[in-house]
């Protein structure tokens, strides 16, 4: 069977000089180098044993040694760039600063930046060619570089405060001295990664090619004649006493919006580095080693660095790729609508049926959408609109990989649904539910081959949420779970196994923390002081305007389902929620809920009181009760599974490492205490779980 | 997704389209690519006007019959909304005068010599429907076919409202669904209803309508001619080896077809000049054919048809048949309406009017039929078709 031109190809389009094809060039495992017949030095990296370069003390010390032999015979030029398909650098290795006491920290760091040092002041013009990610430390070293040429698809940034840190290898020294000092400051508060185009606007890289130019461009700019686009007046405008002090201002207020000081330092960290220091390279340079020793060692920061290793942890179960690539979706729905869109943009074939036409015109349309809002380029979006088929008479069935079910809960029509696909399907395809309150054990019942039918449940908006139960029955077939990993990985979802019982995790996790808030509304508290309380505690939405952007039918409808179904008492859902449901008040998708919505947007009154002392605990508390109940209950496998699903599905305080992080951090004692002490002031409900007492 | 088998099964694809735009070379291959249909899928457009979607379907049958292919995707399409406003030749002249100018005196001098005309655009549309030949328009062609067969005005109007009636109890009964699938834009809004027809049309509001080519004395008015539409259709096209080796259920067999050409000032009778042969070399007779699709370009048009094969001079001299060859029952032509409700995208509707001939069969219980159609510049083509059980 013929392969497709083009990949038979690919593998020749990547520039490496005199090192096409070598494999080892110099005594160092990570680093190759090699001149060409113009004397320019062509230096690569090629992390040993890694699909994907990071920095490691190791790739420091051989680099090195690398500048060794550069200062000792200059070449004409230095161009560096990486071997690896998958891009230049993609930062430094965490595990080089976790963990280290702030001594050693600080020689780390100073070391690192004077091997950086060492290749910026190089006597010879230096160019850095970046193809795909650029990030972090992987930025920093391409900013010790005189040029940078960026290839079409690279994409950098320093996400450095995504982990409650701040670059530490000099990037906020040489970014803010780089490119417009503003643009460089809101780039790394905020994380965010620029694309060729936009890093070529602000003049972070001084050209954007194709592959096939590499080498010219790489050459021009050694000879000096590549015409660059650098910042010039506005950095040293930007960069003066006064501007500093004004800017700062405002880039607090800014942050405060989304990073709360209390919970988010490292922001503040930077902005006070910059304002302080932004005047003087030097100075500004050994506050960057210290403030990021600072950082390391805040809880917030080993928090976001652990929750950085739960994701890995998670993406991990994908396990190899997969190796369908058609996906049937049944219901487009809200959910169903956004899985499909999801799937399509991801590469997959989607079609997507239901009974009738609107809701399949209301996908398609929040496909273009979403589509358009993330990617900048038209033929992106027309290829996967392309791959989104529309499919009234629910033909795709026959040759799809996976069947994904998301129609209303209601366990006629589902198991309708079930044996008009199961018909249909290919005999080794997979049969997926999205249901969240129907058990499996009643879905699958007459199915032919319940072994290939299991649950994946995605949270509202897919786009956004990144977690998916994966949801097995006692007879699902071991392979069918690995398959459906690998999918969720094959579209950039993490998946969460998890044991077939009501509510699975999330959602029954979150019901208390719901219900407690529609109880404590009744008692009379402001919604605005409730949500208050959670935000206060790092969530990024209170419960009330939860429960508005989730749906108040949803929420009623799940809380019904789980008070019937688990044996914990729960609090019945009120009446005036149940009439406020009739009456069609559902929340921000009808514009009125428990808040009016405006735009998208929550209407909230400004003056509402502040929170109770114990407001915070009653709705915290019983959510990571929950959590403690499903480990005994062998619902999920460990805490660190816990920990990720609540923060990858409902944004639970991330700083605070996930439910049950906070509660050992906090103290299982305190928190079981606390509980018993709520349960005798409030009632049965806050009663803690038998399974604290195997908790050690 | 239909089928039992992958879309890279194809050999290759035919489109026949007239009006290209310059984004969309060779639709064909795009449409392929877009299809998934894989990067080896050859494609190539096809362009013979009004016939450009039956002559994918002739060529794909030819290809397959040659044994050179087993399975071809045949389709048509236009989108004749999107045709372009065109700049005229002494405009675009011009701009490349302004290209070529470096200095700000040369530029200077290309100005002086701009003109308010350059800004008055050509109507691609209009230019694209008139015969260069000839230089009549399409509707002036059926003017002067209906003129030559003495169609009335009252006879065009009536007919057309029998289309429409037609098309709108088709609609009304779901006889499309199957064949006629929703398309959904990205805007969210649902296309699955063709909105041309009209069921309250009358002989009384129609004979009200102004002629639209020939004023004042014209008999083709907007209201009896076809409508100037966006549309597209496809057709799979397999040898007997790809259906055994599918197991494929084939809804109709081509038997054969045949293309001739006439005097382009009167290609409305195209249907004919092609029928006839077709019919001749399979000895049949206009009412051995169950169910006839014949192109509804204009009412007059298709009476002007009709009327030929009962016209004795015209059959024995121009056909060279024995005397007048006979009369189509009108119940037995274009059954569901056509063109004048539906819309004529002019490269789709050749490929439409075969599938529709072949689902109308199935429906009716019929067995033969022929599609065929009159072709802008004087041609007509037609389709000898046989319903499979």
């Amino acid at each position: 069977m013929n392969k497709p031109t083009l990949a038979v190809l690919a593998p020749r389009n990547i520039e490496l000089g005199p090192l096409a094809g070598v494999t080892t060039a110099g005594p160092w495992k990570h680093w190759r180098m090699a001149r060409d017949a113009d004397g320019i030095a062509w230096l690569v990296i090629d992390r040993e044993g890694k699909s994907a370069n990071t920095l490691s003390d190791e790739v420091f010390a051989e680099l090195a040694g690398v500048l060794d032999v550069l200062e000792r015979e200059p070449p004409k030029g230095l161009v560096l760039r990486s071997a690896k398909r998958s891009g230049f650098v993609a930062g430094a290795d965490i595990n080089m600063f976790v963990g280290e006491g702030a001594a050693r920290l600080s020689e780390i760091l100073t070391q690192g930046h004077a091997i950086l040092d060492r290749l910026d002041r190089l006597p010879v013009p230096t160019v850095a060619v970046i193809h795909g990610y650029c990030l972090g430390g992987g930025l920093e070293l391409a900013l010790a570089c005189d040029y940078r040429i960026a290839v079409d698809d690279a994409r950098l940034g320093f996400p450095e405060v995504t982990l409650g840190l701040h670059p530490g290898l000099g990037g906020t020294v040489r970014l803010t001295r780089l490119i417009n000092p503003v643009e460089a400051m809101t780039a790394m508060l905020t994380g965010r990664t620029l694309h060729a185009r936009r890093a070529k606007s602000l003049g972070l890289v001084d050209a954007t090619i194709p592959e096939r130019h590499v080498r010219n461009a790489a050459c021009a700019a050694i000879e000096k004649q590549l015409r660059t686009n650098r910042a010039g007046l506005t950095v040293s405008l930007f960069n003066s006493g006064l501007a500093r002090g004004f800017l700062a201002g405002r880039m607090r207020k800014e942050a405060a919006k989304k990073a709360p000081p209390a919970h988010y330092p490292a922001p503040y960290a930077l902005i006070e580095l910059w304002e302080k220091h932004g005047g003087n390279a030097g100075a500004m340079q050994r506050a960057e080693i210290e403030s990021f020793g600072r950082m390391v060692t805040t809880p917030t920061a080993q928090n976001l660095v652990r929750v950085f290793f739960l994701r890995e942890k998670l993406k991990s179960f994908a396990g190899r790729r997969w190796t369908g690539s058609r996906v049937h979706v049944i219901g487009a729905g809200a959910m169903g609508g956004d899985i499909a869109a999801w799937c399509a943009w991801k590469g997959l074939h989607v079609t997507l049926a239901d009974m009738k036409p609107e809701p399949l015109g209301g996908a398609v349309k929040r496909a273009a959408d979403l589509f358009k809002k993330v990617s900048q380029k038209s033929a992106e979006v027309r290829d996967a609109l392309d791959r989104l088929t529309p499919d009234l008479k629910g033909e795709g069935v026959r040759s799809a990989d996976l069947v994904i079910e998301a129609v209303p809960e209601i366990l006629d029509l589902k198991k309708k649904v079930y044996a008009a696909a199961e018909a249909a399907m290919k005999p080794d395809a997979i049969l997926a539910t999205n249901t969240s309150s129907i058990p499996l054990e009643q879905l699958r019942e007459g199915l032919q081959r319940p072994e290939r039918f299991l649950g994946l449940h995605f949270f509202n908006p897919v786009s956004r949420l990144q977690l998916v139960e994966i949801v097995s029955h006692d007879r699902t077939a071991p392979e069918v779970v690995a398959a459906s990993n690998a999918f969720l990985g094959t579209i950039d979802r993490l998946p969460a196994p998890v044991k077939s019982e009501p509510g699975f995790l999330v959602n029954r996790a979150l019901m208390p923390y719901l219900m407690e808030a529609l109880l404590m509304l009744d008692q009379g508290v402001k919604k605005e002081t409730i949500d208050r309380a959670a935000e206060d505690f790092g969530m990024p939405m209170g419960p009330i305007e939860l429960a508005d952007q989730v749906g108040l039918d949803i929420c009623l409808h799940v809380a019904e389902v789980l008070r019937a179904q688990l044996p914990r008492p729960m609090p019945d859902a009120p009446q005036w929620l149940r009439d406020k449901v009739a009456k069609g008040e559902l929340g921000r998708k009808t514009g009125k809920g428990l808040y009016d919505w405006k735009d998208g947007r929550a209407v909230k009154a400004a003056d509402a009181p502040a929170p109770a002392p114990d407001a915070q605990d009653r709705l915290v508390l019983p959510m990571v009760d929950v959590c403690v109940a499903c480990l005994r209950e062998k619902i999920v496998a460990d805490e660190e599974v816990i920990d990720a699903s609540m923060i990858f599905a409902t944004g639970f305080a991330p700083f605070r490492g996930g439910p049950m992080h906070y509660a050992r951090q906090r103290g299982l004692a305190d928190v079981k205490a606390t509980l018993e002490r709520l349960a005798a002031q409030y009632g049965e409900r806050f009663r803690p779980d038998p399974g604290w007492s195997d908790l050690t | 997704m239909r089928q039992p088998f992958a879309p890279d099964a194809f050999d290759q694809v035919i489109l026949g389209c007239v009006s290209v735009i310059a984004d969309e070379m060779n639709p064909a291959r795009i449409a392929a690519l877009r299809l998934g249909m894989g990067e080896a899928m050859v494609a190539f457009t096809v362009q013979i006007n009004c016939g450009s979607g039956m002559q994918s379907i002739d060529t794909a049958y030819r290809y397959i019959q040659r044994g050179t292919a087993d399975l071809i995707l045949a389709g048509g399409t236009d989108a004749l909304s999107h045709s372009p406003l065109v700049y005229r030749r002494s405009a675009v002249e011009w701009f490349g005068r302004l290209a070529q100018a470096r200095t700000l005196g040369a530029r200077l001098k290309v100005f002086a010599g701009l003109r308010p005309s350059f800004f008055s655009p050509v109507i691609g549309l209009e230019r694209g429907l008139t015969d260069p030949i000839v230089e009549l328009n399409m509707g002036q062609t059926a003017e002067l076919v209906s003129h030559l067969f003495g169609i009335t005005r009252r006879e065009a109007d009536e007919y057309a409202v029998e289309s429409h009636q037609r098309l709108a109890r088709a609609q009304k009964e779901k006889w499309f669904d199957g064949e006629l699938e929703p398309a959904f834009a990205r805007d969210g809004t649902i296309y699955d209803f063709d909105d041309g027809v009209r069921p309250d049309s009358t002989v009384e509001a129609l004979a009200k309508l102004r002629p639209a080519f020939e004023r004042p004395w014209g008999k083709v008015t907007p209201g009896n001619s076809s409508q100037i539409t966006d549309g597209a259709s496809w057709v799979i096209l397999a040898s007997e080896d790809a259906v055994t080796k599918y197991g494929l259920k084939p809804r109709a067999v081509i038997v054969d077809s045949h293309w001739a050409a006439l005097d382009p000032s009167i290609m409305g009778l195209g249907p004919v000049m092609c029928s006839t042969p077709l019919l001749r070399a399979h000895n049949l007779g206009l009412s051995d054919i169950d169910l006839w699709e014949l192109n509804e370009a204009f009412a007059a048009q298709v009476l002007g048809c009709l009327a030929a094969w009962n016209d004795d001079t015209f059959c024995r001299e121009a056909l060279g048949l024995p005397g007048a060859m006979g009369v189509i029952d009108r119940n037995r032509l274009n059954v569901d309406g056509g063109a004048i409700g539906l819309g004529h995208p002019v490269g789709a509707s050749g490929n439409r009017i075969v599938l529709h001939l072949v689902n109308a069969m199935k429906r009716l219980g019929l067995k033969r039929g022929i599609a065929t159609e009159c072709i802008g510049g004087g041609q007509g083509g037609a389709m000898l078709i046989e319903a499979m059980s």
